[in-house]
């Protein structure tokens, strides 16, 4: 009894999300424009999480690297390493790493705005103000999570890679160039594409969890606690799913 | 004989928004009944009812927030609850709505909380237009030197004046208040309904009021409407219903 309770909770809040979503595609190329705030979100969800991206990016290529060296070496096959690291940050560690920080700190950041923006009536107060609502907060944050997320991953690739050199050198010599040359060699098209696609599809998916919980956040300051908190949960196993599914469709496609 | 009565006519405060069967539900629970209320042009009405008893979904509906399940709301000889997108915000336009938690927006300065409406409307106005707009609002709450804050930085009474200036940017003809001085010590909720009757006599605005504070229903109504089991139980002035004997009214005045 108790589990049809909760699977029947369960597909009405996904049939509430997808309706959520729905309205998105059907209202995002619709006038008013809110241009104004979509640059705005630009630079709050974009730029200001630059250090933080680029911080776990730099260590992950770092540490990524230094753990690999003992089992290269057993191999013999040391010299490979900046090949490896590489192709693991480009196409997998880089996007599923950056989308999971973006989600820690993007996801929750939306759901409790907007959750606090509800209980306060400030949504309320903009539909009296002669503002879709739905288009000022959510569509331009889902659509500023969409651009930035593969920005940031992007950048966060670099970093890592940045950090992977200088793993490299710590107990050993590699020049930059050989590096770099290494690197880009072992790289493909279809490496970079699929990886860079399936980071807008990241983005979405943060915004939306985002904005979803947090305009539907009720019981006041809990509900408020509440949609941050699950923002970050759902986002960050729908990030996993998308990726499961990302990697089912660039086999099925001959990208691996 | 035929100028007498015409005086008399004119007499008579004309109605500026008219509520007629008005029937809200959520489930099983009928929150508003078959409710009737005229809101009379230059005067203050006041909403009286206990907690729970459908006061602010009666404001709601009237602001086009909630549908109600039927009836009619005429503004303007529009009926807003038929109105959607553009023809509803221009109704809006015309009417201020004081929310209950003041709704400021926490990202935003004090003025450009204030200057939101007026750049939501898609109003033509000069950016100096809108500077001295704000202004004027500011002046009228006695708030100008807080342009530059922001609502984290305001005291209760402060953001609720903030909130007041906001509503007034657009210069509405009706006003509808929800909870006014509800979470307000009783002097500074005393100022609020002092500021309530100065618009009021400033820009002979008409107001709905929203309350269950007596000291709000005592001197900001001109008109006192009881809502009991989500109806319009009684109608008159405060004194009327005060010295009235019907227990059920007696109980919101003992």
């Amino acid at each position: 009894m108790e589990q049809t309770i909760i699977i029947k909770r369960f597909l009405d809040e996904l049939g509430d999300m997808s309706r959520f979503s729905g309205r998105f595609f059907s209202e995002w190329f619709k006038p008013r424009y809110e241009i104004a705030e979509f640059f705005k979100q630009c630079y709050v969800i974009g730029y200001k999480s630059l250090p933080l991206i680029g911080l776990t990016g730099f260590i992950m290529g770092l540490v990524l690297t230094m753990q690999l060296r003992p089992s290269m070496v057993d191999y013999g096959v040391e010299s490979q390493l900046p090949a490896i690291v590489g192709i693991a940050i480009v196409r997998e560690i880089g996007p599923v790493i950056t989308a999971l920080i973006f989600a820690g700190k993007i996801g929750s950041s939306i759901g409790a705005e907007l959750g606090s923006m509800k209980v306060t009536e400030q949504i309320d107060a903009m539909e009296v103000s002669g503002t879709n609502p739905y288009k000022y907060l959510v569509v331009s944050r889902v659509l500023a999570t969409t651009f930035m997320l593969p920005v940031l991953a992007i950048l966060s690739d670099g970093i890592s890679l940045y950090g992977s050199y200088l793993g490299v050198n710590i107990k050993g010599e590699t020049s930059a160039l050989l590096f770099w040359t290494q690197v880009s060699n072992s790289l493909e098209f279809y490496d970079v594409l699929p990886a860079f696609i399936k980071t807008y599809f990241f983005g979405f998916a943060v915004g939306m969890i985002g904005c979803y919980k947090g305009y539907n956040s009720s019981k006041g300051t809990e509900g408020v606690g509440h949609s941050a908190n699950s923002a970050v949960v759902i986002s960050s196993v729908t990030i996993f799913i998308l990726d499961l599914l990302a990697v089912q469709i660039t086999d099925l496609l001959g990208f691996n | 004989m035929k100028t007498t009565s015409i005086t008399q006519l004119t007499e008579i405060p004309e109605t500026i928004m008219s509520i007629s069967n008005l029937y809200k539900s959520f489930g099983s629970n009928n929150v508003l009944i078959n409710f009737n209320l005229d809101l009379l042009k230059g005067k203050n009405t006041v909403v009286l009812g206990k907690s729970g008893s459908g006061k602010s979904v009666l404001i709601k509906c009237i602001i086009g927030l909630l549908k109600p399940d039927s009836g009619s709301i005429i503004v303007y000889n529009e009926n807003i609850v038929n109105l959607h997108g553009a023809k509803l915000d221009k109704i809006r336009a015309k009417v201020g709505f004081l929310f209950q938690s003041n709704a400021l927006y926490d990202s935003m300065t004090v003025k450009e909380n204030i200057e939101f409406p007026l750049r939501r409307h898609w109003l033509k106005v000069t950016q100096l237009e809108v500077s001295k707009m704000v202004e004027e609002a500011l002046e009228d709450v006695g708030l100008s030197h807080t342009i530059n804050m922001m609502p984290a930085e305001l005291s209760g009474g402060m953001r609720k004046r903030i909130a007041l200036a906001r509503t007034l940017i657009l210069k509405p003809e009706i006003i509808l208040y929800d909870e006014p001085t509800t979470g307000l010590d009783p002097i500074t909720g005393k100022e609020i309904i002092n500021l309530m009757i100065d618009i009021k006599n400033k820009y002979n605005t008409s107001a709905l009021i929203i309350s269950h504070d007596m000291n709000c229903v005592r001197w900001a109504g001109d008109r006192i409407i009881i809502l009991l089991e989500g109806k319009c139980y009684a109608m008159g002035t405060y004194e009327e219903l005060k010295n009235s004997q019907n227990q059920k009214i007696k109980q919101f005045f003992d």
